[in-house]
């Protein structure tokens, strides 16, 4: 007899179950299903208003129904989840050396962080908030 | 039996193997090259060694000191011919390396960075952190891999060199996957094979090292040479034995026994150096050699430390500071913190010296060639007399580069004009290799267990071959292998299987070692006197009248083997004393 | 002096002898070790002690040949490097995962290797200088750029732990693409539009989803998924300018 070499599948729709790092990553993916549900809505929004005040107004009030508040509670939670990962994942993707050293990974991540706090403000008191 | 045909078969793809592939492959790149290696090439040992490669590259440096340092470190038994070439070959060598990617440190102007090494008058080691070998080995990987005419055979197990009207002309191997034996025909073999630490139970050597290379020339009638040579490493880990580099002293470590003194300076490598400020080629700067008799000595004396890993010195690093070590030993950092549980930051971390590398190795001369026609080695497994009774630490880095790519040009000049090889005897040769497979396989009276013997035998080595010997436990170390050499034919091999057999493998590793280990232990009772690493306490005396030579001991099957002698070359430097005391006296 | 603390350690080994098995299947030893030790050590007291005919690869005992890898307790790990002291209770020991078994926990890394020299990992010269005109300087800054892509030592641990891997087997993986970009990274080279070929294909780069395993596994601090975002940004700035800025292609 010579060589059989055994090859050990890996389950295409239960892999993710093996190791928790897995699950991590499929529910940072999952959480991109709801900030696109939320960007069709945004869209949908923008259609409504380009046809007229009476459109708009029924969207708006389609916009409280406890069903549309609880979309909208789960799209927000799951549009931070996955902002936080992707601020995380940036010092990987873009690492900055100044001299022989580089900076610190949690300063980059710190850094786009602050940038989202300073442009939600702006975003905020634009909609007249303040 | 399947038979491949080859221009060049290298037996080994460590740093030898692999750079005189290289050569081969640069220089004619119509000749055929087979790569044959036991593991794949990025696992050779090359990858543990940390410290650094020795080359005059400084302006304040000159060739004549490296030569010094090297024939003085070696105790007058280098050949200064061989060393001649080396110091000058050893610079090429290691701006070749990084022409390839090497990521030597650098200096701020960015040229390479030089450390400083024991025994060594100068800075002149190159270094890439405390993982040059690792990256020298995979450099010279990463970059054998543009050369088509490199054909790789990884996991083959090289088994018997194939020679025919007194040439050799090729090799057997195992293919390991599959348990299949294969004929390799080339009209030129190198061994790069590497070296045999594992012959003792205690060593920094990767389980690999089993001297195969070395058994195999040694079988087919080239000599070993001065195999008594063992160097100790002075500074490994208690527990697992894992190496410390040199670098550790080089960047300002001191060893220290119990009571806190720096006991180097009570062994000739004093006065003491102020702690931080190593200066060159004395106290913790001293050679391997000396170094690790030191150690044996506290020990007589009680001064070592008792730890629950044995009798320990210690090495204290804590002034170096936590950035220094970072940038320059993050890799002993590592080690110790993780088997030890030690951070060399914050504490001395426990030692003992550790056997690390053979000097010794299978005979040849300045052109990597054996007295075997046909046969060339370079690398650990070979001794072509560079290092003589003590390497010096950044040496065999180097030594690998140089004779690696030598041996490639030996092997060129050896192919022209071949008479094409007897291909009939050829086989009858490779059917002898296949019978005594078979017979490991169908032995019924196998009464005697491969780890039971291997015991036995590092046992044995550690007893009676160690950084000191006695003419009775030298005896007694001789007459023990030649016994296990005996038992070994009743050696059981449990595991029958074809594919991946590592019970086998294991199994002709073992009858490796013990080869080597007669050469070890039969050189060293004959060689009646100390020098270098090889200290005798009923002869504690170097004496050049009658030891000025290489051990050479030849193989005669199952009988002791015959031992002879070839003198050393000496161009220029006569044997003088060595002197580790430091500028000042 | 305390003596070294022993334990009762049990491993649960995967097996396959292709001779005869068609399927693997776990076998349970039992094993005195000491309280300091590793998984090999373990592996290595069986195989001398009690079982021959285990099968596994080892060699340097301290994590820098890359020979030993396994999922220990379905972790891709070293198994010099796993130390028995964070582990409780029965030790499951079986082969990298995504790989072909030969025997026991031996497997056969022959994708790796042949991916491994498609990127073309080493030097291709920004320019030819002779050895005589001495080295390439580089300043230690410039070495930093690429050390740490450097340290892979190939153990195929992020392979084992990459799914992507596991689904998409053409993948090149993570240490054959941070090895380009360790290479591309380097001040000496110009190849990276060679590498690119092999790099910015839907084998290559576009193929990692950045599940981020391959670092979190990595024994040697080299982060692949690093790497691996990175030359995604540059191959998307190459698209750039190639497709969108006028007289940009190259």
């Amino acid at each position: 007899m010579s060589r059989r070499p055994l090859v050990r599948e890996c389950p295409p729709t239960s892999w993710y179950f093996r190791q928790p790092r897995y699950l991590r990553y499929m529910s940072r993916e999952i959480t991109s299903i709801f900030v696109g549900a939320y960007c069709v809505l945004l869209v949908v929004g923008l259609q409504r208003l380009s046809a007229g005040p009476a459109a708009w107004d029924g969207f708006l009030l389609a916009l409280r129904s406890p069903a549309s508040v609880v979309f909208q509670f789960l799209a927000l939670v799951a549009a931070v989840y996955h902002a936080a990962t992707w601020f995380n994942a940036t010092q990987k993707a873009m690492p900055l050396q100044i001299g022989e050293d580089f900076v610190p990974g949690n300063i980059i991540s710190g850094a786009h962080y602050v940038a989202w706090g300073v442009l939600s403000v702006v975003v905020l008191f634009l909609a007249g908030v303040f | 039996m399947e038979t491949f045909t080859t221009d060049v078969a290298i037996i080994g793809a460590g740093g030898a193997g692999l750079r005189a592939a290289i050569a081969l492959a640069e220089t004619d790149p119509r000749l055929r090259i087979a790569l044959i290696s036991k593991v794949y090439p990025m696992r050779s040992h090359t990858c543990a060694a940390e410290g650094g490669a020795a080359g005059v590259i400084k302006p304040d440096d000159s060739f004549d000191l490296h030569f010094d340092d090297t024939v003085g470190g070696g105790d007058w038994l280098s050949d200064q011919d061989c060393v001649e070439y080396f110091i000058h070959e050893a610079p090429k060598e290691l701006l070749q390396l990084e022409h390839w990617g090497c990521p030597w440190n650098r200096e701020a102007d960015g040229s390479v960075a030089v450390r400083p090494f024991g025994g060594m008058k100068k800075k002149r080691t190159w270094f890439a952190a405390d993982k040059s070998g690792f990256h020298i080995l995979h450099t010279l990987f990463q970059t054998s891999l543009q050369f088509p005419t490199i054909t790789r055979y990884d996991e083959y197990y090289a088994l018997d060199l194939l020679v025919d009207d007194g040439r050799c002309q090729g090799v057997t191997a195992m293919e390991m996957r599959s348990g299949e034996l294969r004929q390799i025909h080339a009209k030129a073999v190198i061994i790069a094979g590497g070296g045999a630490g594992r012959m003792f139970p205690f060593s920094t050597n990767g389980a690999i090292k089993t001297g195969d290379g070395m058994a195999m020339a040694y079988r087919a009638g080239a000599p070993l040479k001065d195999m008594e040579f063992v160097q100790y490493h002075p500074t490994g880990l208690p527990n697992t034995g894992s190496l410390l580099t040199e670098a550790c002293r080089g960047e300002g470590g001191i060893l220290v026994n119990k009571h806190g003194r720096r006991y180097l300076q009570d062994y000739g490598m004093g006065p003491e150096t102020p702690v931080g400020q190593p200066q060159l080629k004395t106290m913790e700067l001293g050679p391997r050699d000396r170094v690790s008799q030191a150690y044996w000595h506290e020990l007589q004396k009680g001064n070592t430390v008792t730890t629950q890993w044995g009798e320990c010195v210690l090495l204290d690093m804590r002034h170096l500071g936590e950035k220094k070590i970072n940038e320059r030993l993050p890799l002993v950092r590592e080690l110790a913190e993780a088997y030890l549980g030690v951070d060399i930051v914050k504490e001395a971390v426990p030692i003992r010296p550790v056997v690390h590398y053979m000097m010794g190795g299978i005979s040849t001369n300045t052109a990597a060639a054996t007295p075997l026609p046909g046969l060339f080695a370079a690398g650990e497994c070979a001794c072509v007399s560079l290092n003589g009774a003590n390497r010096l630490g950044s040496n065999s880095l180097v030594e690998l580069l140089v004779f690696g790519r030598r041996a490639a040009l030996s092997a060129i000049e050896h192919v022209q004009g071949l008479p094409a090889p007897n291909a009939a005897a050829l086989n009858a040769h490779a059917e002898k290799t296949q019978q005594r497979i078979g017979e490991l396989f169908s032995r019924t009276n196998g009464t005697e267990s491969m780890s039971g013997l291997r015991r036995e035998m590092q046992e044995t080595m550690e007893k009676n071959v160690g950084i000191y010997r006695t003419e009775e436990g030298l005896q007694e170390g001789v007459s023990k292998i030649h016994e296990l050499r005996q038992r070994y034919r009743r050696v059981k091999l449990t595991d029958k299987s074809s594919v991946f057999n590592t019970d086998l493998f294991q199994v002709l590793e073992l009858g490796s070692m013990l080869d080597c280990a007669e050469a070890v232990t039969v050189g060293a009772l004959a060689r009646k006197e100390s020098r270098g690493a090889h200290q005798r306490l009923d002869y504690v005396e170097r004496d050049d009248r009658n030891f000025l030579r290489h051990t050479m001991v030849h193989h005669q099957g199952m009988d002791s083997p015959r031992v002879d002698y070839l003198d050393v070359v000496i161009t220029k430097s006569p044997p003088g004393v060595r002197d580790y005391s430091g500028d000042h006296k | 002096m305390t003596p070294l603390k022993e334990r009762l350690v049990q491993l649960e080994v995967l097996r396959y002898y292709p001779d005869t098995d068609t399927e693997a299947h776990f076998q349970t030893y039992e094993v005195v070790c000491q309280e300091e030790w590793v998984v090999l050590d373990a592996l290595n007291k069986i195989k001398a002690d009690i079982d021959p005919t285990l099968n596994y690869r080892w060699s340097c005992h301290m994590a820098v040949c890359g020979s030993c890898g396994m999922m220990i307790n379905g972790e891709p790990k070293l198994s010099c490097h796993a130390f028995l002291r964070e582990y409780e209770g029965v030790i499951r020991v079986e082969p990298l995962a995504h790989f072909p078994v030969e025997r026991d926990l031996v497997t056969a890394p022959d994708d790796f290797m042949e991916k491994l020299k498609r990127v073309k990992p080493y030097v291709i010269p920004k320019e030819i200088k002779p050895i005589s005109e001495g080295e390439y300087k580089q300043t230690p800054a410039q070495l930093m750029k690429f050390r740490q892509y450097s340290m892979c030592i190939n153990c195929m641990l992020c392979y084992a732990a990459c799914p992507q891997y596991g689904l998409t087997p053409s993948f090149i993986g993570p240490a054959a693409l941070t090895l380009a970009h360790r290479y591309n990274q380097d001040s000496r080279d110009g190849g990276r539009k060679e590498r690119q070929e092999v790099v910015a294909t839907h084998e290559g780069v576009w193929e990692c989803t950045f599940v981020g395993a391959c670092s979190e596994v990595c024994p040697a601090h080299v982060d692949p998924a690093s790497a691996l975002q990175q030359m995604k940004i540059t191959s998307s700035i190459d698209w750039i300018v190639e497709h969108l800025i006028p007289g940009g292609k190259s």
